[in-house]
């Protein structure tokens, strides 16, 4: 998040894309209906479900899956026809201007009505509501970025705050919501091919050698490494022969499930570190026990880069032993001592090696933790993000045009699919759906489908439906929904007996190489009597 | 902006306009107790548990909701405060089943805090509990109104902090009850388990489920830590009893970014952590099969199957997945490990998604 989530009880309008925020982030909801309720912010709602903070929405857009680029540039040129954009900040902070500003010219509210299936007035009065705030926040989660167009979405939404100026100020800014604790903190920290901790390039020869000389090292590897996608590659061209995976449940979170299934099989070693027996777990030649969460200290960050501390609660249950410390063990005993007393000392390392870290220590964050960058002790941390300026000097507006996603329904897969999360789940479900509580709210795999297409395909609630796509078939349970929009089916993801990404596409956008698992096309039966329960 | 004067119990005391009498009086020191007052919810001035008697009014005043007044003249502890308000406790304890020893909220309950404090030793009342069927419609949260002091508390929480608008004060008069839509079970209602409710809540009425009976509020020993689920990163505090996470609760005084708020799974779904499944010893698979090992064994097969390769097809051939759900220190020292021990820059994790 550019901004942090108090932030967004300050803003005029708030946009909410991509995100249905009242189960995916229920407390940032609570900030978001708050803002709402008590002070009169207007909510400009945009997604194809009837989802809860619906109720709270002055306007709500429904646009067809994978259509976001063309309802944003709609938005813009809105702003742009009636004059409602900041020239002021659009002058000082941003170039590319003109570009874009040729590019929404062709994007009418008619013609991005032909595309997204949102009427055009609803356009018109989205984009006057955001363009006349004085400060408006746009909100985004997975729905945005799980496209083969991610990026283009992001930058899309990006054009719209910056054609306002709602950038670097108090109720503004562009606010993706992390799905889980610590992805930001893993991207942070270099958990990532190309860059090590505090995004710095693995490509640039400076950079390699200063970390070469902190690690003590002769030399580090030049080439930026393979990503997940890529890697699955490798172990299927037999390029990679092993792999060692820590927490992680790729079997049921990757799209195109069997690609990866049959690459797992084809490795060589298999070293896998987790809490559970997941299906991952269960392929490996090695399983190493970690500790949970509350067996541990450290650090996570959260959306709005708050770096705060994980406390040590209860000692590792049996033999289990913390992530940090099975790693420093690991790499000793292969040739590469690690010895660190504690999390703490890691941290006092991280701070040296990682200049946005550079201020943080253990007793710093004691208390409400910090806002990275926060670069040395005396640093106040950052709340809000390009104040005065950009990272990289100015602003710059992307002319993007609309690409229709890869795969639309046609006469033998006729519905979009879309995935997601559910309230009482939380990514791969090895954790929630062994709680009691959770579990007996929704333990079984449902799919939401609007009562028109569940009548023509002859469906009733509860029945068990067989979903299949290009890729696969799953086995569902029908909720007949009024959240679900005509001609689209939502199935969450957490379920290992109903993997819904045996179905989806491993497509990926090109430059974020997140996979497109938001939409694909599909095909929805009656399950045979025999298989039904 | 100027400050105003008055006198509390005989002391004089500045403070700004804005203040009420009840923050005005704690901040100067002056014990006044509450029940319907909480921090983090608007005041409503409805239990009269705070009442404070004003100098030429003839009525007492709720004191959290009564603004200061330049030049007023407060008393705290008359005759008359301590009569009004033994009397409304008295009110309370008659009017519900409070049998505080088989309570959870025993040690924990401010209706108990404030019999103590008044000294209630005996009741002018006959005790008549309205003999209202426990709900226990569901796993995690146990709704009990027989204990139910109607200090709208939780409605209050679940309305104005989540807004999840899932109870109200219904019915009338004698007949008043907190309910749901149709008066249904929290299990059958719209309710989303945030447990904002059970949090606020100043008796036993509405507690955790699963914590009943795992041991007293004293007992419980709290780390405040990060929430392991999404990425909001609430503050919470794991309440632990003899090496087991008992419950999880949390504290608006925490600050950012939750301030006491939590959701369903931050708040219920802790019980993975003790759950049968955890793996508690390293594996190593034999003829498709694992079998428990030693940490030694198993880290120098590691070692072996890891730096054949490396010797053999070069580092490149090793493949590194991190976790977004470890720590960053734990993902720092990973990406460490994969590029200056194992030589590659194939580390990754599913972020992506
Ligand atoms: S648990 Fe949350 S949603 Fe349910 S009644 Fe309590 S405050 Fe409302
Ligand atoms: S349930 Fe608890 S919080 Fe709600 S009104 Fe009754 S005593 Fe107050
Ligand atoms: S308590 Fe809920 S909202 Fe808060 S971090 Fe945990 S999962 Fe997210």
């Amino acid at each position: 998040m550019t901004n942090s989530i108090s932030d967004l009880e300050h803003s005029e309008v708030i946009l909410v894309t991509g995100s249905n925020t009242t189960e995916m982030h229920p407390v940032i909801s609570s900030a978001l209906k708050r803002a709402v309720r008590k002070r009169g912010a207007e909510l400009i709602l945009v997604d194809p479900r009837k989802i809860r903070l619906q109720r709270y929405a002055s306007a709500w857009l429904r646009p067809k899956p994978g259509t976001d680029v063309a309802w944003i540039n709609g938005l813009l040129h809105v702003i742009l026809r009636d004059g409602l954009q900041n020239d002021t900040f659009i002058r000082d902070r941003t170039q590319g201007f003109e570009e874009m500003a040729e590019l929404v010219k062709r994007y009418t509210p008619a013609h991005v009505e032909e595309i997204t299936g949102i009427p055009a007035a609803d356009i018109e009065r989205a984009g006057r509501l955001y363009g006349r705030a004085k400060k408006a926040s746009i909100v985004y989660a997975m729905g945005i970025t799980q496209h083969t167009t991610g990026t283009d979405n992001v930058k899309s939404l990006a054009n719209l705050a910056m054609l306002c100026g709602n950038i670097g100020i108090a109720g503004g800014g562009v606010n993706p919501l992390r799905g889980q604790n610590n992805v930001q903190g893993a991207c942070d920290m270099g958990a990532l091919p190309n860059v090590y901790s505090g995004y710095q390039q693995v490509g640039d020869a400076a950079v390699r050698e200063r970390m070469a000389l902190f690690w003590n090292v002769p030399q580090l590897p030049k080439v930026p490494g393979k990503t997940l996608t890529e890697i699955t590659a490798g172990v299927l061209s037999g390029q990679v022969k092993a792999m060692y995976i820590v927490g992680e449940n790729p079997m049921l979170s990757d799209p195109d499930l069997r690609h990866l299934k049959g690459a797992l099989r084809n490795l060589h070693f298999l070293v896998v570190q987790d809490i559970f027996m997941t299906e991952t777990a269960a392929m490996a030649d090695v399983v190493l026990p970690a500790a949970s969460f509350a067996e541990k200290d450290g650090t996570f960050t959260n959306t709005e880069r708050r770096i705060q501390r994980v406390r040590k609660a209860i000692d590792p249950i049996g033999d289990c032993r913390a992530d940090w410390s099975i790693i420093a063990d690991l790499s000793t005993r292969l040739g590469f001592p690690m010895s660190y007393g504690s999390p703490e000392a890691i941290m006092d390392e991280i701070a040296r090696v990682t200049p946005s870290y550079g201020g943080v220590s253990y007793r710093r964050i004691e208390g409400v933790g910090v806002q990275w960058p926060c670069p040395t002790p005396e640093h106040p941390g950052t709340p809000i993000l390009h104040k005065e300026s950009f990272t990289r000097g100015k602003g710059v507006f992307h002319a993007i045009d609309f690409e229709p996603p890869p795969e639309v329904p046609d006469a033998e897969y006729p519905l979009y699919l879309s995935t997601g999360r559910v309230l009482y789940h939380w990514h791969t479900g090895s954790m929630t759906r062994r709680s009691a509580g959770m579990s007996e709210r929704v333990n079984r795999c449902e799919m939401e489908i609007s009562a028109h297409d569940a009548a023509k395909l002859g469906l009733e609630n509860g029945q068990e439906a067989l979903v299949s796509s290009r890729r696969g078939q799953i086995a569902v349970t029908v909720t007949v929904s009024e959240k679900a929009v005509r001609g689209t089916v939502f199935i969450p993801f957490h379920f290992a007996e109903a993997a819904v990404n045996e179905l989806t596409h491993g497509l990926r956008d090109p430059v974020a190489k997140i996979p497109g698992i938001k939409v694909c096309a599909v095909k929805v039966e009656p399950a045979p009597v025999s298989e039904s329960r | 902006m100027k400050q105003v004067t008055l006198t509390i119990n005989g002391k004089s005391v500045k403070t700004s306009p804005r203040s009420t009498i009840l923050i005005a009086a704690r901040s100067a020191g002056f014990r006044i107790p509450t029940l319907c007052y909480h921090p983090r919810l608007a005041s409503v001035g409805s239990c009269r548990v705070c009442v404070v008697e004003i100098q030429g009014r003839g009525n007492l005043a709720a004191s959290c909701v009564t603004p200061v007044a330049d030049g007023m003249v407060v008393r705290t502890d008359s005759e008359r405060v301590v009569a009004a308000r033994r009397l409304v406790v008295e009110l309370l304890l008659a009017g519900g089943e409070h049998n505080c020893s088989l309570c959870a909220a025993s040690g924990d309950c401010e209706l108990q805090n404030l019999a103590y404090e008044l000294g209630i030793e005996k009741l002018d009342f006959p005790v008549e509990a309205p003999g209202y069927p426990r709900d226990t419609s569901n796993a995690m949260i146990e709704r009990d109104l027989n204990k139910c002091v109607l200090c709208g508390r939780c409605v209050r929480a679940c309305n104005e902090v989540q807004v999840n608008e899932v109870i109200d004060i219904g019915y009338r008069g004698a007949r008043a009850k907190i309910v749901t839509a149709f008066d249904r079970n929290y299990g059958d209602s719209d309710c989303v388990f945030c447990g904002e409710c059970v949090s606020v809540c100043p008796t036993g009425a509405l507690r955790e489920k699963a914590a009943r009976f795992k041991g007293r509020p004293w007992e419980f020993q709290k780390t405040r830590t990060t929430c392991v689920y999404c990425g909001t990163g609430c503050q919470l505090d794991v309440n632990v009893r003899d090496g087991r996470v008992v419950k999880v609760t949390s504290d608006f005084r925490h600050g950012p970014p939750n301030y006491g708020s939590l959701c369903a799974k931050g708040r219920f779904a802790y019980d993975f952590i003790h759950h049968p499944d955890r793996l508690t010893t390293p594996l190593i698979k034999e003829d498709d099969e694992f079998r428990e090992a030693t940490w030694d064994e198993a880290m120098d097969l590691v070692v072996l199957g890891l730096s054949a390769i490396r010797n053999q097809e070069g580092p490149d051939a090793i493949g590194v997945l991190a976790s977004a759900r470890c720590t960053n220190e734990e993902n720092y020292l990973l990406q460490k490990f994969t590029r200056a021990c194992l030589g590659t820059n194939n580390i990754d994790h599913c972020a992506r998604l």
